[in-house]
């Protein structure tokens, strides 16, 4: 009876164990993470796959928490997420994570919004709207900083973002944290001003691609062929005007706008268009001292699990040192595949 | 004769049987939550019993450290006041539409239509409108509870009525009561036990409304906390939860059906509700 049970939970739920050569990629709607949009249909993921004799299956998944979710299950071998929730859902579980591309940061993708006010000192007394524990989250508790406040003087309202923007339409709501698109559609409406964003803490919401530890090391092959073809879109997207722009009408209509919506979100978005320049980040010292600013405001609130005593219980490790437990590193950037596309060497 | 539809368990042998399919599911879960956990011991999809046990114990035991509350009665009792006061309103609208709308019939012309196309829009579609007018706190979410399952109750209370036997009703005339009385001594009396019945079987929709109107923006309450804690994939919190939502849902029912059974006890044959 438990053999068999264990068989029947082994086949449905940790299809990600066996040995295969086929792996499955998932990404979600936002700006940093359109171009695997264009990757996949264009074609470009499975040219580089064919190069590196592997198969890659890229998936949207509608609900960016669900597809992360999934990558955590063991669903998916690789995964777009931002730093925070790549180390507080498949890190903080035990799914040794590495992050291969540092696609971009956010660079006023997120922002906190009050209504009729000027100042974000203002904000002490209200009622915050956002997504509870996500990188709004964050962004809030690293603005609340700035001013000299904290989490205690405000009321923190957990709302789906789906609901956000009809939210922000009601009365009873005054401020709000949130993301593009979202962000720039509460910012055009009337007595809305724009506080605090993500361009005031540059570098420390960073968006990446994650994958399985353990896949990459067995099957370096998925590493450089994913590396590649995101780095033959960036040529795309950064190139010459009309190529440029067709991929970016590609990735805008995909995402349910326009060009120009598009290049809107892009401008509060640092994209890392060459490899140089996601390594300058990626080797820095700053990531080191960012993650441990997000490690510890993800174990001031409970993010990293059961009976944890302390932020540096996972570790994670970073071209520049190791932050947390050297013994329980679970999330890792490694530079090494990135490295290789700098030096053309994919 | 021994054919298979002549066999019936004893009454120990019913009680296995009953209990067996609970036993199934148990054992297939602790398999495969210690097969995972075997291959990595900080899975999160299948939790073991002591890892749940924990996160029980930290929510329900320790005050919270960003509020100081105590989490899990916190968010107990606030679903249960919203539960509460959503279905207190529509047993008492449900009721006295239901019983105006059955027993007088120049209402029933005007309103039974009316209620029965209001009954059948779903509420969830209604929960964008709803936050508009009322706004995102607990007034939307308690009106939700109440809008979704206020129809139901007046249908079936416009039924009722109209299931008391005609004769009563002359009978009564014949004493010389006027339809004031006629409605407080004769109809209500007889909907009461009815009207808990009816709330007994609203009570599953009530939930549903209840989670999703925290499901989508507030500050505690068990709905809210499983679709909080989602986020980062806490196993070892939403299962517990789930399982203390249906304890709370069995208990509440019972409740009724004791109350009925107190309260009414010439209701049905027996006393038995």
């Amino acid at each position: 009876m438990q053999r068999l049970a264990i068989l029947l939970f082994t086949l449905t739920l940790s299809s990600a164990a066996c040995a295969k050569e086929s792996f499955k990629v998932c990404w979600s709607i936002y700006v940093g993470w359109m171009p695997w949009s264009y990757g996949a249909e264009q074609g470009i993921v499975k040219k580089w796959g064919d190069k590196y004799g592997i198969d890659i299956e890229v998936v949207q998944i509608n609900d960016y928490i669900e597809s992360v979710n999934q990558y955590t299950m063991g669903e998916f071998d690789a995964c777009t997420m931002t730093n925070m929730d790549a180390l507080t859902i498949p890190a903080a579980g035990g799914v040794d994570s590495t992050a291969l591309i540092v696609g971009d940061f956010s660079n006023g993708n997120d922002g906190i919004v009050l209504k009729g006010g000027k100042d974000l000192a203002e904000i002490k007394g209200q009622s915050v709207n956002l997504v509870e524990l996500s990188v709004s989250h964050y962004l809030l508790a690293r603005g609340l900083e700035s001013v000299g406040l904290s989490e205690a003087d405000i009321t923190v309202v957990n709302t789906s973002d789906a609901d956000m923007v009809a939210a922000y339409g009601t009365d009873g709501v005054t401020a709000v944290a949130t993301w593009n698109p979202l962000l720039g559609e509460i910012e055009a409406m009337p007595e809305s001003q724009t506080v605090f964003d993500s361009s005031k803490i540059p570098g420390e919401i960073i968006d990446l691609l994650v994958v399985n530890t353990e896949t990459l090391k067995s099957t370096p092959a998925l590493g450089k062929a994913l590396v590649g073809a995101w780095y033959e879109i960036m040529e795309l997207m950064s190139g010459e005007q009309d190529a440029s722009s067709a991929a970016k009408t590609h990735m805008a209509t995909a995402s349910g706008t326009d060009l120009a919506g598009y290049e809107a979100q892009l401008a509060s978005t640092e994209m890392f268009y060459t490899p140089a320049q996601a390594l300058t980040l990626t080797n820095s010292e700053k990531l080191l001292a960012s993650m441990k600013s997000v490690a510890e405001f993800s174990f001031d609130h409970g993010l990293l699990g059961n009976g944890v005593p302390s932020a540096e219980f996972v570790g994670i490790e970073m071209p520049a040192g190791t932050y947390g437990d050297e013994t329980n590193i679970k999330f890792r950037f490694d530079p090494t595949y990135m490295q290789l596309a700098a030096d053309d060497k994919l | 004769m021994k054919r298979l539809i002549n066999l019936k368990p004893g009454k120990s042998g019913a009680l296995f049987l009953g209990l067996l399919p609970f036993l199934l599911i148990l054992m297939i879960y602790m398999a495969g939550s210690q097969a995972r956990l075997a291959e990595n011991e900080k899975d999160k999809l299948l939790p073991s019993f002591s890892q749940m046990g924990d996160a029980v114990h930290r929510m329900a035991a320790e005050p919270s450290k960003r509020t100081g509350k105590i989490i899990f009665w916190q968010d107990t009792v606030s679903s249960l006041k919203r539960l509460g006061l959503g279905v207190l309103i529509a047993a008492t609208i449900g009721l006295l539409l239901g019983m105006f709308t059955g027993a007088i019939p120049l209402v029933g012309a005007s309103v039974s239509p009316l209620l029965t196309v209001i009954s059948l829009v779903p509420p969830l579609a209604l929960l964008p409108i709803l936050f508009i007018v009322f706004g995102l706190g607990e007034i939307s979410k308690v009106a939700l509870i109440a809008i979704g399952i206020t129809p139901f109750i007046a249908r079936d209370m416009l039924q009722r009525t109209g299931e008391i036997p005609f004769e009563q009703l002359v009978k009564a005339q014949t004493l010389g009561a006027n339809s004031t009385q006629i409605l407080s001594r004769v109809i209500l009396p007889q909907l009461l036990p009815r009207l808990t019945e009816s709330v007994r079987l609203a009570l599953g929709a009530a939930w549903l409304f209840l989670i999703s109107s925290e499901a989508i923006a507030s500050t505690d309450g068990l709905g809210y906390r499983i679709f909080l804690v989602r986020r980062y994939l806490s196993m070892d919190v939403i299962l517990p939860y789930v399982a203390w939502i249906t304890l709370l849902a069995f208990l509440l029912d019972y409740a009724l059906r004791v109350m009925n059974k107190k309260l009414f006890p010439w209701y049905l044959p027996g006393g038995a509700a």
